[in-house]
Parts: C-alpha cells; structure tokens; sequence
C-alpha cells in the first residue's frame, strides 16, 4: 500500500491525525495531496457544504460555534474550515477564529480547520475544495466554511457552497456595504446577527428590501433569519432554513447539477496538472531548446508543437504505464 | 509554510505577550493560529492536532508550568505528535529551565527575549526536520 492509500483508508476511519495531515498536503498542492482529493472524491458528495460569508466582527465564529452545538445536539458530525487573509507583505497570517470555537470543537464529532488564504490566484478555492472533499468523504454530515468574503477567491470558495448564509449586524452600515461587496447575489440565506441590539429590524427590513428588487421571479427566496450567536437564539430556525434549501437544491435537482459540475472540475484539475508536469519535463529535456528556437523565428506555430507534444504523450503513456 | 500555534494555558490574566509573539511570527512569513486565554492541555493539544502545526509555542506567566508542562507534553505523547517542536515562554525561573526541558519543551524563552530569536530558531529547527 502506498503513502497516499494508507492515508485515505485511515481517513475513512475517520482518524483525527490522518485527517489533519492529508489537509496539509492538500493545502500544499503537492503531488500527494492532489492524488488524495482524487482518490476521495467518489467517496465524497454527501455532505451538506453551508458557506458563511459577511464583514469582520459581524458574528461569523460565534455563529459556527453556536451553529456547531445545535447541529451536534441533532446528531449530525460537523467540518469547520475557517479561511483568513494571508498578510500580503509577509505572506504569514494570524488565523483567531478558533477563539469563539472553543466550546464546540473538543468534541470528537467536529473537525475544525484554520486556512490562510496565501494569496496565490485560484489557490485557495482550490485548497478550500481538495479540503470540503476530504472532510466530506471522512463522513462529516455538515460542513460549515467561513471566510470574511471580500476578495475574488472568497467568492470562488462561496460557490463550493451548496448553501450561503450572509451575515450582517445592526448599526455597522453593512446594509451599504453589502451591496457594494456584491453579496447579496451569493446568499440564499441572510442573517441578522446580534439581534440583541438596536436597529436588527431595520437591518432585516433593508435586506429584504434590497432583495424584493429583481429576485420574485426566482424559486428560492432568502430567507431572513435573525440570531444572537452569542446566546444561542435564533439557531433553530437557522437550521430549518438550510434543511428547507437544501431540500430545495435536492427536489429542483440543482444538487445533482452541482455534483456534475463537481466532477467535471476534478477531471479538469487532473488534465491541468498532467499537463502541467508533463510541459515542466520536457522544458527539461533534450529536444527543447531547438523547439522553443522555431517557435521564437517563426518556423513554426507554437499550438502546432503543442499539439505535437501532446500528442507523443499519450504515445508515451500508453506504451508506458 | 511553517504552522504555529501560539497557545495559553491556565489562568493567565492577560495574554500581550502571546499576542506580540504571534504578530512577529506572522511578520517574519508564519502561519499562526491563536487561540485565546484559559486553554486546558486537551484543548490545546487537540488544536494543534486539527490544525497540524510544526510548532506549539506556549506562554505561561502564573507559575503553573510545573503541572501544565509536563500534562501538555503526555497529551503530545499519547497522539504520536512528537515530531512537533514544543516552545516555552513566559515567566520561567532559571531554575526551572532544566526540568522543562526533561518534560520535553525545546528551548525555553525568558522575559524580554528578543522576537527575532524566535524566529530564527524555529526556522532552523522546523527546516530540519521537513
Ligand atoms: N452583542 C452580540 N455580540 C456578538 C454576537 N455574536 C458575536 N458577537 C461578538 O462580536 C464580536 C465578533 O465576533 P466574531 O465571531 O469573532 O466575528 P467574525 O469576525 O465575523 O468571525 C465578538 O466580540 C463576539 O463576542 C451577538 O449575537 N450579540
Ligand atoms: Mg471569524
């Protein structure tokens, strides 16, 4: 048995070490780490994938935390990846939201996760996505993924999602700040947390607002929920909200769709990454600096040697493995 | 990327220098999950296992390290985590460098060391082992 078959069948048992190396490798991309996303995959796709997205400070940790204890009280087994900026000066990063996680993560049913965002394009969501597959193949019922939703890649992690819930809170001009973001088109749940404030109506009324603006034609209309994350309150409606869309997804069979789409993305990350390693080996080799010179005079087109290459690949490949 | 996790245990009152730590490792590249205040052993140690960190830097100031030390490092023990690097810091007595040291923490930090120090020597320590 090699490294990365041992791995996953102590993955399957659902051991918390095993769990966390293989989110280390797929976080490193390694070659490891996409063997492992591909091996899980299949055993993936049962896992209800519950984005949370909105401003720091709004709530969102102590919504996971409070979220985490009610669905653990339910039985079901709960992922946590929670995605934080990288410093774009140093490249490190201060990962907190284990802070308001405290009491929901000691339990042996909940795995929880700290990503740094690493700032490379396309990295994180596909970091985020090798990282929900193994969570959900390692049989975790719900997985919950946090980030602060600001950049291109947060957007991208957001569509991993089957369910997004926005979180606002009252008197921080987040209705504002919403739309400028482009939120509101990612959430097919809206929260108003810290509804022990002043103002958690009028926020509620702004959202709805906003929405009723082009969004009647649609099946699914967001919900508005409104929670005290800090006390608990609130929790069980939000929960029968994201069965009611996940019930939705399933009947209108948008979950199948994104399945499909899913495992178009797994086919299309492996061919990237064959080519990928495939193009670095022969820039390598013997035969490349005459190629890349006709390329450069104009002897011959550059997807003429592309498709040449590839094509004594597969030669190669065939004959080979 | 070398993971960090900057943890206090006990019942320290104030947690400025674990913070200061936390910010200079993230500064010189680190990844550093911080926890917060009044950390049991088990969760501590349970963190650092979800999270998979090279290294557990742990800042006590109440004179609790004599139990708290020797406790975090069997829970380290017990899971087959040894190849993580354990760091001390905080309120130490001279004295008490020896036995920390026999408990299994690497390198004990006294007041007033210098952050870069602490970088230096993970990123020795850490590259090593990788
Ligand atoms: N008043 C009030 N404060 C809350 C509530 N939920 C969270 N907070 C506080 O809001 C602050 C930020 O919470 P956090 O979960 O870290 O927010 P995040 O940045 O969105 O993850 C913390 O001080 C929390 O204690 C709530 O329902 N009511
Ligand atoms: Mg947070």
């Amino acid at each position: 048995m090699n490294e990365v078959d041992g791995l996953v069948s102590r993955i399957l048992e659902r051991e918390k070490r095993a769990i966390a190396r293989g989110l280390t490798w797929v976080e490193r991309d390694s070659e490891d780490g996409k063997a492992l996303v591909r091996a899980l995959f299949p055993l993936a796709g049962k896992a209800h994938i519950v984005g949370i997205t909105g401003a720091p400070g709004v709530g969102k940790s102590t919504l996971v935390n409070s979220l985490t204890l009610e669905l653990r009280r339910r039985g079901a087994r709960v992922g946590i990846l929670a995605v934080d900026p990288s410093s774009p000066f140093s490249g490190g990063a201060i990962l907190g939201d284990r802070i308001r996680m405290q009491e929901s993560v000691m339990d042996d049913g909940v795995f929880m996760r700290s990503l740094a965002s690493r700032g490379h394009l396309g990295g994180l969501s596909r970091a985020t996505f090798g990282a929900v597959t193994l969570m959900d193949a390692a049989g975790f019922d719900v997985i919950l993924i946090e980030t602060v939703g600001a950049g291109q890649s947060e957007v991208e992690i957001m569509q991993l999602a089957h369910s997004t819930m926005v979180v606002l809170a009252p008197g921080l001009g987040d209705d504002i700040q919403a739309i400028k973001a482009g939120i509101l088109e990612i959430g097919q749940i809206f929260v108003v947390n810290k509804a022990d404030r002043d103002g958690a109506d009028h926020t509620a009324r702004a959202i709805r607002g906003m929405l009723t603006l082009g969004m009647q034609h649609l099946d699914w209309f967001p919900p508005i929920v409104k929670t005290v994350a800090e006390h608990g309150e609130g929790l069980g409606e939000l929960i029968g909200s994201l069965e009611k869309h996940r019930e939705y997804l399933s009947q209108s069979g948008e979950l199948a769709l994104i399945r499909d789409g899913q495992t178009a993305h797994v086919i299309q990350l492996a061919m990237e990454d064959w080519v990928d390693r495939e193009f670095r080996r022969v820039k390598a080799g013997a035969g490349w600096d005459a190629l890349r010179q006709q390329v450069a005079s104009g002897a011959r087109d550059a997807a003429e040697v592309a498709l040449e290459m590839l094509r004594s690949l597969t030669e190669g490949d065939n004959n080979g493995s | 990327m070398i993971r960090v996790l900057v943890a206090k245990p006990g019942l320290d009152g104030h947690d400025r220098g674990a913070k200061v730590i936390a910010r200079a490792l993230r500064d010189a590249g680190m990844e550093v999950v911080y926890t917060g205040l009044h950390q049991t052993p088990e969760q501590i140690v349970d963190a650092a296992l979800q999270e998979d960190v090279d290294v557990l830097a742990l800042s006590i100031l109440s004179g609790a390290h004599p139990t708290l030390v020797p406790r975090i490092m069997e829970l380290v023990r017990s899971n087959h985590m040894d190849d993580m690097l354990v760091l001390l810091g905080g309120i130490i007595p001279d004295d008490d460098v020896e036995s920390m040291e026999q408990a299994g923490v690497a390198r004990v930090f006294g007041p007033g060391t210098d952050t870069q120090d602490i970088v230096q020597y993970i990123r020795e320590r850490v590259s090593e082992h990788e």
